[in-house]
């Protein structure tokens, strides 16, 4: 039960760690990588909070060794944004509409809704529930995240 | 809530996988997509001493539609599989079901085939298998084997599949000309576990009367129950069918249990409902197709 060594390119950096199996990706990302923008809720897959894009499609950090995903590419909360520092549209959006009260289960609706709008740029409100279903606010600021999202179509296709 | 230590396995090949699996025997668990196992062992519900990943196996990705059926690999996820046109025009069922399992962000990491291994009596897919008359093909070190859906589920979350044995496919047979399907769910919210599900099957003649009707039932017993209602459809057009008795007829067939969620009563009478709903829906598919 020796700790393996793996490679993670996260947000475009490079990373190189020693983990054992076990080691929870979230985990990983947070302790191992110092990058707690990742939110660890549940662990057991319900909530959401700790979504990051593996090769740009949203899963469960707390459902995902770190061992597995040696070699691939993570995008966290942190990498979101422009290099510069710049917000992308959704966080912009987020921000607009108010769609974070405590702000816990942000960074988890932030990776779901990027990849759901870079898939299917203007949603319906019907495929806008369906897409962020798997991600639950514990404040229930739903309507607001809703909006959010609808927002966020906005914008980027007003920057296209 | 962490797993327990293991001893982690990352084959590159189907033949040291299987090597693997021989090697762990008894205490050896296959890891594919994770998205039920992972749970598991965080709350250290299993705490299998080797884990042997398969997720470097990406010969076993692969997602076949056949002359007989679709093929589903071992490392197929959900999402790859529901967004499959190809797929969805051979066994359309397969898209009906998958769009209930969860939500789309398990979707992107679990597998059709570990759903199967996992054999949840409350899941969407060993229903699909039961359904359909599939298999899933077997492999351990120097032989492979088929199992048939009725022979596979076991019991709740047992399936066939022995130690040192790996799941390599999925086998979804296609249905005949004049078929249709349809898998009608309820559930606390959407994604979750159901407290029951239909998933049926109705198939007619050139004259456009019923000649198979059945259902698999879901959160009805320990196993997905198959109960065949042709009889009571009584080989009549889909319009003029006694539905709501092989509603009936499906009832009297299950033997739910009770737990938190729903009473036996409570689940006896959704899965009336929701087989009369499926049935109906099965048909009117079956009369478009």
């Amino acid at each position: 039960m020796t700790d393996i060594a793996i490679t993670l390119t996260v947000n475009g950096v490079v990373r190189q760690v020693e983990v054992p199996g076990r080691r929870l990706l979230s985990d990983c990302l947070r302790h191992d990588l110092g990058l707690t923008g990742t939110h660890v809720g549940c662990e057991h897959g319900v909530c959401g909070c700790c979504t990051v894009l593996l090769d740009g499609e949203p899963v469960r950090s707390c459902l995902t060794f770190a061992v597995t995903v040696d070699g691939h590419d993570i995008t966290t909360v942190e990498g979101l944004a422009a290099p510069d520092g710049a917000m992308s549209p959704v966080q912009r959006a987020f921000t607009e509409c108010h769609g974070l009260q405590c702000g816990f289960c942000t960074p988890g609706f932030l990776c779901t809704v990027t990849a759901l709008l870079r898939d299917n740029p203007s949603p319906t409100g019907e495929e806008v529930l369906e897409g962020i279903s798997g991600n639950l606010c514990r404040c229930t600021g739903y309507q607001n995240i809703v909006k959010s999202v609808h927002r966020a179509a906005e914008i980027m296709a007003e920057e296209s | 809530m962490k797993p327990a230590p293991f001893d982690y396995h990352a084959p590159r090949s189907l033949g040291e996988a299987l090597d693997d699996l021989a090697g762990a025997g008894a205490d050896g668990k296959v890891l594919a997509g994770g998205q039920s196992l992972i749970p598991m062992l965080n709350m250290r519900l299993a705490a299998p001493a080797h884990l042997v990943d398969i997720n470097r196996l990406t010969e076993l990705a692969t997602l076949e539609v056949e002359p007989g059926g679709v093929r589903v690999g071992a490392l197929a996820r959900h999402a790859q599989v529901e967004r499959s046109e190809r797929v969805a025009a051979a066994q359309p069922l397969l898209r009906q079901a998958l769009r209930l399992v969860a939500h789309p962000v398990i979707r992107n990491r679990g597998t059709v085939v570990g759903s199967l291994v996992h054999a949840d009596p409350a899941a969407e897919l060993p229903a699909v298998l039961a359904l359909l008359g599939g298999s899933v093909r077997l492999a351990r070190r120097g032989a492979t084997r088929e199992v048939p859906a009725a022979a596979f589920f076991t019991g709740p979350l047992e399936s066939a599949t022995g130690p040192g044995e790996l799941a390599v496919s999925a086998f979804f047979p296609l249905l005949p000309a004049r078929s249709g399907t349809a898998f009608r769910e309820v559930a606390r919210r959407h994604g979750d576990y159901a407290l029951a599900g239909i998933a049926a099957l109705v198939r007619l003649d050139d004259d456009l009367r019923i000649i198979a009707a059945r259902v698999a039932c879901v959160s009805a017993g320990p196993v997905p129950v198959l109960v065949d209602v042709t009889g009571a459809c009584g080989h009549r057009p889909p319009a003029s069918a006694d539905w709501d008795s092989a509603a009936r007829a499906v009832q009297e067939r299950i033997e739910p249990e009770a737990d938190i969620h729903a009473s036996a009563d409570y689940r006896r009478h959704l899965i009336g409902v929701l087989a009369g709903q499926a049935l109906r829906e099965a048909a009117r598919a079956a009369l478009d197709g």
